[in-house]
């Protein structure tokens, strides 16, 4: 094929990656939208095949590739989406620094001359540090979101100084590789390892709450480590997808930091809710709730006219989302108007929540977003938190909290709430809710999944 | 004249374009399909096996090659991973009276 053929080949590949996108607009259009990014990948995969020789190595690969990645997708649990979204993050990062590593071995396989010209060492030196903390990064985000280590921050004084430093290193033998007459082995590894090393940094001392951030922002690196590679390669339909990608983590991320309303910069520094001493409202001591049984709140629930369902964090441990789904449905078979109320930050991912409700099969019609939903609690009867808390912190309102300011569902205006939970344990934000403690509210103590199913079973 | 611009700043300007077309289709997509929307781009960022295809490329085998072959393999998995997985849950959003075999 002509370099001219080729060029137009991407350039339809880069068409429909866009439409791909622009699928996921509504639900109807979405499957279409990841039709397209199929093709597109096809198409690019298909070209790019007229360019190489060794056939039979690729295609293995290729198709070692494509069973590995079957076998997870078809196995994959919904409620186990973050950690596989966090673990495909990590490969393509891996990808990246390997094919800057080629592409400095033998420049010419790739169309570049010989002695790589300064720009070209820049753009891969940048490929590779993105793609080797995408990398690192993604690897504990992995480990963090699927409980093989624990959420909470790790925190160390003198933290953001070694970052910094280690940052400024880094940067220091990329200059010193960039300035380099010949291929300065010694100065990429070593650029290459502290980049590893800071991406692992920066990821341990953020929290599990705040892990929606962190994917999104992992989501974005990933993009742009693709058009990084791009620009070395001077491949335009890599920098289009990649910025694609990137542009797409960089405004889920801001979308997870308005929702939390917290800055950018204090989720990325990290050890939220680990500082207990600066918590202000632990003065608990005395108050009282009020505690009843799976039973009761069935009772209330049947005889309402609306419920409200807040799903949380809770619900995917417990897997409750089937139990959930029978709950709504004998509700609705009464004449209860049910309907779910799903906050931005809910889950460990920016719409985890919606995933497991539509793998339970309720309708989407019945799953509203917080601006939709949130002036309708005050008509509600009933309210049901499963497994959310911080989410519903009336605090947010309060100035001084250290949530003030953090967009809240509206739980508190309903007529009655229950809020089914493990213990009284507070929140990710170290708070204590007041929302347990108003008289109209119940606790039901217990696995949510368990509870939820004594409902139905009481209904 | 285009002949005397460096590739660079070709790019450059292909870059600052898409970001901007990436912006604006993103803001677009449901809330509801932010989970879809992660796993399509992760699927798309993927697109770097093409440049793992490169690097696996020339007919002269040495540690290079293969070493893009891992690559190749690495992004394999997130192409058929990220686009099958996202599949499986937009197939989750149909409406629930088409509901069939699915």
């Amino acid at each position: 094929m002509s370099a001219n053929m080729v060029a137009l080949a991407y350039l339809v590949a880069s068409v429909f990656f866009i439409l791909a996108l622009k699928g996921l607009s509504s639900p109807e259009s979405a499957r279409r939208g990841n039709l397209f990014g199929i093709l597109g990948m096809t198409i690019a995969v298909a070209t790019t095949m007229t360019l190489t020789e060794n056939w039979a190595l690729i295609v293995g690969c290729i198709a070692i590739g494509a069973v590995i990645g079957t076998i997870i997708a078809k196995r994959v649990q919904m409620t186990a989406m973050p950690e596989l979204v966090a673990f495909m993050h990590s490969l393509v990062g891996l990808a990246a620094v390997f094919i800057a590593i080629a592409a400095i071995n033998n420049p010419v396989s790739f169309g570049l001359p010989e002695v790589l010209p300064a720009g070209s060492k820049l753009e891969l030196f940048l490929g590779t540090f993105i793609g080797a903390m995408t990398w690192s990064g993604s690897v504990i985000a992995f480990l963090k979101l699927s409980g093989r280590m624990s959420g909470t921050p790790i925190v160390f004084t003198g933290q953001h100084m070694l970052n910094l430093v280690l940052a400024i290193v880094m940067i220091g033998f990329g200059l010193w590789f960039f300035f380099s007459e010949t291929t300065n082995w010694t100065a990429f590894i070593v650029m290459t390892a502290i980049a590893f090393l800071l991406g692992f940094l920066i990821i341990i001392p953020i929290g599990g709450a705040d892990m929606p951030v962190v994917i999104s922002m992992l989501n974005s690196y990933s993009g742009w480590a693709a058009a990084g590679i791009g620009f070395s390669l001077g491949n335009p339909m890599l920098i289009i997808a990649g910025s694609l990608v990137g542009s797409s983590g960089a405004i889920l991320s801001y979308i997870m930091c308005k929702a939390m309303n917290r800055p950018f910069l204090s989720v990325i520094l990290g050890g939220f809710g680990s500082d207990g001493g600066t918590v202000v409202a632990t003065d608990s001591t005395q108050k009282t709730y009020r505690s009843g049984s799976a039973e009761d709140a069935a009772f209330l629930m049947g005889n309402a006219d609306s419920v409200i369902i807040i799903p949380g964090y809770g619900l995917a441990v417990a897997r409750a989302q089937h139990a959930v789904k029978e709950l709504a449905e004998l509700l609705h078979k009464k004449g209860v108007n049910v309907r779910f109320a799903i906050h931005p930050v809910a889950g460990r991912m920016p719409g985890h929540m919606n995933v497991l409700l539509a793998e339970a099969e309720i309708p989407y019609e019945q799953v509203l977003e917080m601006e939709e939903i949130n002036s309708d609690f005050a008509n509600t009867d009933v309210v049901l938190v499963l497994g959310a808390n911080d989410v519903v912190n009336p605090a947010a309102n309060v100035p001084g909290s250290p949530i003030y300011g953090m967009p809240i569902l509206d739980a508190y205006r309903a007529r009655t709430v229950m809020v089914v939970k493990r213990s009284m344990g507070v929140g990710y934000a170290g708070l204590d809710n007041d929302l347990f403690y108003m008289d109209k509210t119940m606790m039901i103590f217990g696995d949510a999944k368990k509870v939820v199913e004594n409902m139905v079973k009481a209904l | 004249m285009i002949g005397d611009i460096d590739p660079l700043i070709i790019n450059l300007t292909i870059f600052v374009l898409a970001i901007f077309v990436g912006y604006h289709v993103v803001w677009n997509v449901t809330p509801a399909l932010h989970t879809p929307l992660m796993s399509v781009t992760n699927a798309i960022s993927s697109i770097i096996i093409v440049g793992a295809m490169l690097a696996a490329g020339p007919a002269e085998m040495d540690w290079g090659v293969w070493l893009g072959a891992v690559a190749v393999t690495l992004a394999a998995v997130n192409v058929f991973g990220g686009f099958l997985v996202s599949q499986r849950m937009l197939e989750m959003f149909k409406k629930k009276d088409k509901k069939g075999s699915a």
